[in-house]
């Protein structure tokens, strides 16, 4: 009996040792393991594209359509819905015999690290699905991608989108859908019950919050166990920033302005100062998921959100889209108010990918008012495109439609990102402590200014 | 004389021979990238292009609140968590190598939470701390009290990190403990109990004195293993809310993230020398402790 005791602790005592020994391992060899696991994919994806190249090169003059299948590897993150870019690669896959393959890779944070080691290690996909705007710059396209600027399907594209892409006034991808817009979403269904309509100032989205707190409901929806979503009441306000200060992003660019001095920049966080009230009580430990449940259900009326919202809504209560409208954030006065719109995700081909002639026919095609139409067919646009010549489908979001005057009439603009290369990697924690009053709109304005310095000085940018 | 001389040379050359794959495995895999990211904590970094700019990154690090909030963090996390674990474990430790009638299985059910995956632990613990849906405070408001925001009010957040590493980390102190309590001779008890001790006796007189190289090796390895947290507060919280649980290790993790290389190097290097400063003299202290007794 004593033995076995004996023998418990010994067993026991090996175990804790072996995994102590072990938990160093594994915090010690991250970065080796990677390198080792870059190593091993090598060969066997290399051999794979060069076999595919061969006939990519003799007959892509000869005809359109490739004789022998030629595989693209497609990296696109796990977030985004894939049914639209499917739909695509298999009409692709149909007319030039050019098959996809997606590589799934983690969204947000991870994905960036995972994104910026492959390609540090030189291990891109042939076709690289990523922001654009100030991250898709932060990768230095101009390293890692092909020039786009002189293909034929870059005269579909709008302007508004080049620039989120371009580095040098070259251009380094092609649109992958619709834009979206950053804005509040609504409950219409509670709206009508209690008698409101779309705020068009700030001072009247705040008096209906009043009214929906009085009907015993949960005014505005705070998600910050997701902290990036705690960010949107700052970014969505950029369209109101830009219309009273209209070199803001330039100068700002260029440590000329900074968001604790400029009123109308401060002003986005003292809006988000103002909604603690309002929110849910719950609002730290809520996620995006719950959020958007609590909107569909109704015991949350507004909520501060881009519009891909919308996609998850429709996935998720599909019955309940109808119910949903989209309001852009508004300015202190009714004439300012204007929708900020977020661009979509950059398609960029991989510079020493094997088969770049495909590529570009991938994105011809893909980038075509016929590509969108057929996405649309999958996943309906959560705003309009940014490809000339095509149009909503009938059967968009109700949202969406409700998003158009915005474009109709000119008044939107580019979120900050899409026009500066500057966003301070801590703005989410920064927005948590001004949101829950944990610290002051001005203080972290200039927290927000440090971070974005830091950012700056890190990167390298010119004037900092 | 002179053969004498060279077998002994290759003699002590043998024993280098065995020390030379294991030699070059940990020079390459682990002296290495040390010494390369002393270099490259002093330097504008994006994975192939470098530009020297001295101090800078350190600079940063030390100045900016974001970045040394990690400091008073880590060191909080440290101390409670070790703290915690040594006081549990040792009395975890007494009471299962007493006479308890279902001690293997208590033993089996102490030293479980050590065998989950950090990450799970993290997630199921961070939905039980939730403030009004979580089982705690549900729990709690069926007995009148109304639970505090675990993880969503600044004051508590780490603490309550704090708490779920304890829970987590106890079972394997507890388990040294046994291991250096069993190592006692028997004898000396035998010998308190002729003289007339009693049970409080027994624990300050000869286990607790005698328990000493246990206790050292859970003092440092738990303070340790705090001062490097990672995991558990990336699952529960990622350092939220703001900045009131940032460590040290996921305020590195957040520059890497930012592609801030250079300074994310810089704070592994202060982490790497902040570790060896505290723990050596501990170690130090806790052994000369031990051979005083």
């Amino acid at each position: 009996m004593a033995q076995t005791k004996k023998k418990t602790i010994l067993a026991l005592t090996g175990a804790v040792l072996l995994t102590s020994a072990l938990t160093a391992c594994g915090s010690n060899n991250n970065g080796n393991n990677t390198a080792a696991n870059a190593n091993a994919n090598k060969s066997p994806e290399a051999s794979q594209n060069a076999a595919a190249e061969s006939p990519a090169a003799s007959n892509d003059t000869a005809s359109e359509r490739y004789e022998k299948t030629v595989t693209l590897k497609l990296m696109i993150d796990n977030q985004t819905s894939t049914e639209g870019i499917k739909a695509v690669a298999d009409e692709i896959e149909k007319r030039y015999n050019i098959k996809t393959e997606f590589d799934l890779r983690p969204g947000g944070d991870e994905g960036d690290n995972l994104v910026k080691t492959r390609l540090a290690t030189g291990e891109m996909s042939d076709l690289s699905f990523y922001n654009s705007g100030s991250l898709f710059k932060a990768l230095k396209p101009e390293k890692y991608f092909v020039d786009l600027t002189n293909e034929p399907f870059m005269q579909n594209v709008m302007d508004s989108f080049l620039p989120t892409v371009s580095v040098d006034g070259k251009a380094y991808a092609a649109p992958s859908g619709a834009s979206q817009a950053g804005a509040w979403l609504y409950n219409k269904k509670v709206y009508a019950e209690l008698g409101l309509s779309v705020p068009k100032t700030w001072d009247e989205l705040k008096a209906n919050s009043e009214k929906i707190k009085a009907a015993g409901k949960t005014a505005v929806i705070g998600s910050y166990k997701d902290s990036w979503t705690s960010q949107l009441i700052v970014l969505a306000d950029y369209a109101n920033v830009q219309a009273d200060a209209p070199a803001f992003a330039d100068d700002f660019t260029n440590n000329k302005a900074k968001f604790a001095d400029t009123p109308a920049a401060l002003r986005s966080f003292q809006k988000l100062s103002e909604m603690k009230d309002f929110m849910n009580k719950d609002y730290l430990a809520t996620t995006y998921d719950q959020a958007l449940k609590m909107l569909v259900d109704g015991t949350g009326v507004q909520y501060p959100m881009l519009t891909f919202a919308l996609s998850n809504i429709f996935a998720t209560y599909p019955d309940k889209i109808s119910d949903i409208g989209v309001f852009a954030q508004p300015a202190d006065s009714a004439d300012k108010t204007a929708l900020t719109v977020w661009m979509p995700a950059a398609i960029s081909i991989y510079k020493d990918g094997k088969n770049i002639e495909a590529a570009k026919k991938w994105i011809n095609f893909f980038a075509s008012p016929e590509g969108m139409a057929i996405q649309a067919t999958k996943a309906k646009p959560e705003g309009p495109y940014v490809i000339k010549g095509a149009t909503l489908p009938d059967d968009a979001y109700e949202g969406v439609k409700e998003m158009m005057p915005y474009f109709d009439n000119g008044n939107n603009a580019p979120a900050l990102e899409f026009l500066s290369p500057l966003k301070g990697p801590n703005l989410p924690q920064l927005t948590v402590e001004v949101g829950a009053g944990m610290k002051s709109a001005e203080d972290n304005a200039k927290a927000y200014d440090k971070d974005v310095e830091k950012q700056a000085k890190q990167l390298g940018i010119q004037g900092w | 004389m002179q053969k004498a001389s060279i077998t002994k040379t290759y003699k002590r050359l043998y024993t280098y021979k065995f020390l030379l794959p294991a030699g070059i495995i940990y020079f390459v895999l682990f002296l290495l990238p040390t010494i390369m990211s002393f270099f490259f904590s002093m330097t504008r970094w994006d994975l192939v292009d470098w530009e020297y700019i001295g101090f800078d990154n350190y600079k940063t690090f030390f100045s900016e609140s974001s970045l040394n909030i990690g400091f008073r963090n880590t060191i909080i996390y440290a101390v409670v968590t070790c703290g915690l674990k040594v006081v549990f474990g040792l009395l975890l430790g007494v009471a299962l190598t007493s006479g308890l009638r279902i001690k293997g299985y208590l033993r089996s059910v102490v030293f479980f939470p050590t065998l989950l995956s950090t990450i799970a632990v993290g997630i199921a613990f961070s939905s039980m701390m939730h403030p009004t849906q979580g089982l705690i405070n549900k729990a709690l408001a069926v007995a009148g009290i109304a639970g505090p925001d675990w993880l969503g009010n600044q004051n508590i957040a780490l603490l309550s990190v704090a708490l779920v590493d304890v829970w987590k980390g106890v079972g394997m102190a507890t388990v040294i403990f046994i291991a250096g309590i069993m190592s006692i001779p028997e004898e000396y008890y035998e010998a308190l109990q002729i003289d007339g001790g009693n049970a409080w006796d027994r624990f300050r007189h000869i286990t607790n004195p005698l328990v000493a190289p246990a206790m050292n090796s859970v003092i440092i390895l738990a303070f340790i293993g705090g001062l490097r947290s990672f995991d558990l507060v990336w699952a529960m919280t990622k350092g939220g809310p703001g900045f009131s649980t940032d460590l040290i290790a996921s305020i590195i993790y957040k520059q890497y993230q930012g592609g801030f290389y250079g300074l994310s190097t810089a704070g592994n290097v202060i982490l790497f020398i902040g570790v060896s400063l505290l723990a050596f003299p501990l170690l130090k202290l806790l052994s000369k402790r031990e051979v005083d007794l």
